[in-house]
């Protein structure tokens, strides 16, 4: 048969000499290849205090967006919860009273919204479908809890820092994000 | 007839509270002593000795090794050891109760029994004595190493057979039939080695390197070749793992113990290979003495330390080079374990035999 790449080797079918056979050369020929790994760079990254960055399009945990006058942008218009493969969201709407102008951006907004993220695959689809910008996936995943409530998100899990008035928290949570 | 025996009685008793009136009590004290700082001075050194295992075996295999519980991961064999004490111990209905209890006792005494003979440094002076660094200077002291480092293998034996359980009891087996046949080798590479000293005392063969231009290990590179491999075996280190055969044997002779007992056999191990590291150091490379330092420029008590350094250094090396091995090379196959140790290591000892005699003979 022709061989596809130039790195087949033809397998030496003779006996071994004496000094194959006494093996101790060899053995010593693979103790110095081990020794030579001693000089090696570790590609081991030591977790909690050195984190590997995630791909840009990474689908992590979700964040309900706000506007940049830190109005909620979500509408509770259910997109989202229908689109959701795993029905892993659930919300109710409720109407914006006079004076709440300033938190959230249409006449409609979501009362509750939650995430249930055992049941959430992370396919994005919730993000796909939302017609206001209003959910997005992060680059950070889920943290362990002790509970399996404790999966449940709510929005003041998901919702970002104000802009306006956490102006500080948001840039920091940009920043561990990206 | 019957004032003769009361006399001999007399004679007896007087002769017994004389001698412990002129009994050298400090002698005892000093022995206990060191006898303390020996025996929990190795334990202390086996408790570390795993925890260097797995930064070796990190660092050849490019992964940073335990470092999480203290600086480095120091704090690790702590913590595996608070582990192993905390855990439940479970004897199977099966097994032989009393058995499965000695097993990991004799395996732990026998390893430790080995540190009596090794002699860790030159006398030092203390309070206007002068103290041997060493437990038991006795004129048969390999003799003495030989007999405890066999009987080290009826842990083994025992603690397999007790489990009631088949993996073990092969394990045993195996570990039993690995000891004699190279126990064997190494008792023969070893002959040649007291031919040249002629002295079987650990102490006496330390100061003719000493005093003598050279190591032993000039004289005799293949009886300490044979005398290492044999020691690998006889520590059931890899290549000659067998007894523990992970993938066949599930786990071997300790595979039914838990807590404590299993630490014990995991211990007898590592403090195997120290002692076994002392004994070839001691043997084959002078023991405590640093080449190239006379240590009659420096007070007796300051070179007794730098002797005591000299051989912990040394044994570090040996270890080092115990964990390099299994981090390294494959384990062997059982009728390849038999066929190197009765058809290779035996002959060969026998010709280093030959070889040595034939050297003395001729007075070179």
């Amino acid at each position: 048969m022709q061989p596809l790449t130039n790195k087949a080797q033809a397998v030496s079918r003779d006996p071994m000499t004496f000094w194959e056979r006494l093996y101790l050369i060899n053995i010593i020929k693979g103790m110095f290849i081990t020794f030579s790994h001693m000089f090696k760079k570790q590609p081991t990254t030591r977790y909690p205090e050195e984190k590997r960055a995630f791909s840009p399009v990474f689908r992590g945990l979700h964040v309900l967006n706000r506007d940049e006058e830190g109005r909620e942008r979500c509408t509770a218009c259910g997109l989202c919860a229908v689109a959701c493969p795993a029905e892993a969201i659930t919300m109710e709407a409720a109407e914006r009273e006079t004076g709440e102008e300033h938190l959230y951006r249409e006449e409609k907004y979501a009362a509750k919204y939650e995430i249930n993220m055992l049941r959430c695959i992370f396919c994005g689809l919730c993000e796909e479908a939302c017609p206001k910008d209003a959910i997005y996936l992060s680059e950070t995943f889920a943290p362990a809890n002790y509970t399996r409530k404790g999966f449940i998100y709510g929005k003041p899990d998901l919702l970002i820092p104000n802009p306006m008035t956490e102006a500080s928290d948001l840039a920091l949570a940009r920043g561990v994000e990206a | 007839m019957g004032i003769l025996l009361t006399q001999t009685i007399l004679i007896k008793h007087n002769y017994i509270s004389m001698t412990i009136l002129a009994f050298d009590w400090g002698l005892v004290i000093e022995k206990l002593i060191l006898i303390a700082i020996v025996v929990f001075g190795s334990l202390g050194i086996a408790l570390y000795t795993t925890f260097g295992e797995r930064k070796v075996a990190a660092i050849l295999q490019d992964r940073p090794g335990p470092n999480r519980a203290g600086p480095f991961g120091l704090l690790q064999p702590l913590a595996d050891g608070i582990k192993l004490i905390m855990k439940e111990e479970i004897i199977p209905t099966a097994a032989n109760k009393w058995l499965f209890i000695l097993g990991p006792a004799l395996a732990m005494t026998a390893s430790l029994m080995t540190c009596a003979v090794i002699p860790w440094g030159s006398d030092i002076e203390l309070f206007g004595r002068k103290i041997a660094l060493q437990i038991a200077d006795i004129n048969i002291g390999i003799l003495y190493v030989f007999a405890v480092v066999s009987m080290g293998v009826y842990g083994i034996m025992i603690g397999g057979w007790a489990s009631n359980n088949k993996f073990s009891l092969m394990s045993s087996l195996r570990a039993a039939s690995q000891a004699i046949s190279y126990e064997l080798a190494m008792g023969l590479a070893l002959i040649a080695l007291l031919m040249t000293t002629g002295s079987l005392s650990l102490k006496t063969i330390v100061e003719q390197q000493i005093q003598g231009n050279w190591w032993n290990i000039v004289y005799q590179p293949l009886g300490f070749l044979l005398f290492f491999i044999a020691a690998l075996a006889e520590c059931n280190r890899t290549p000659f793992d067998l007894p523990e055969a992970e993938n066949e044997l599930n786990f071997g002779y300790h595979q039914e113990y838990s807590s404590m007992k299993l630490g014990f056999y995991l211990f007898a191990e590592y403090i195997n290979m120290i002692m076994s590291s002392a004994i070839m150091a001691s043997m084959y490379f002078g023991g405590y003495d640093l080449p190239f330092f006379d240590e009659s420029t420096v007070a007796p008590n300051i070179a007794a330390m730098i002797g005591v350094g000299t051989l912990l250094i040394k044994i570090v090396l040996f270890v080092f080079l115990f964990m390099w091995i299994r981090w390294t090379i494959p384990r062997f196959r059982y009728d390849q374990l038999m066929n190197l140790g009765w058809k290779t290591m035996i002959p060969l000892a026998l010709f280093n035999l030959l070889i040595t005699g034939a050297l003395i003979l001729a007075n070179v």
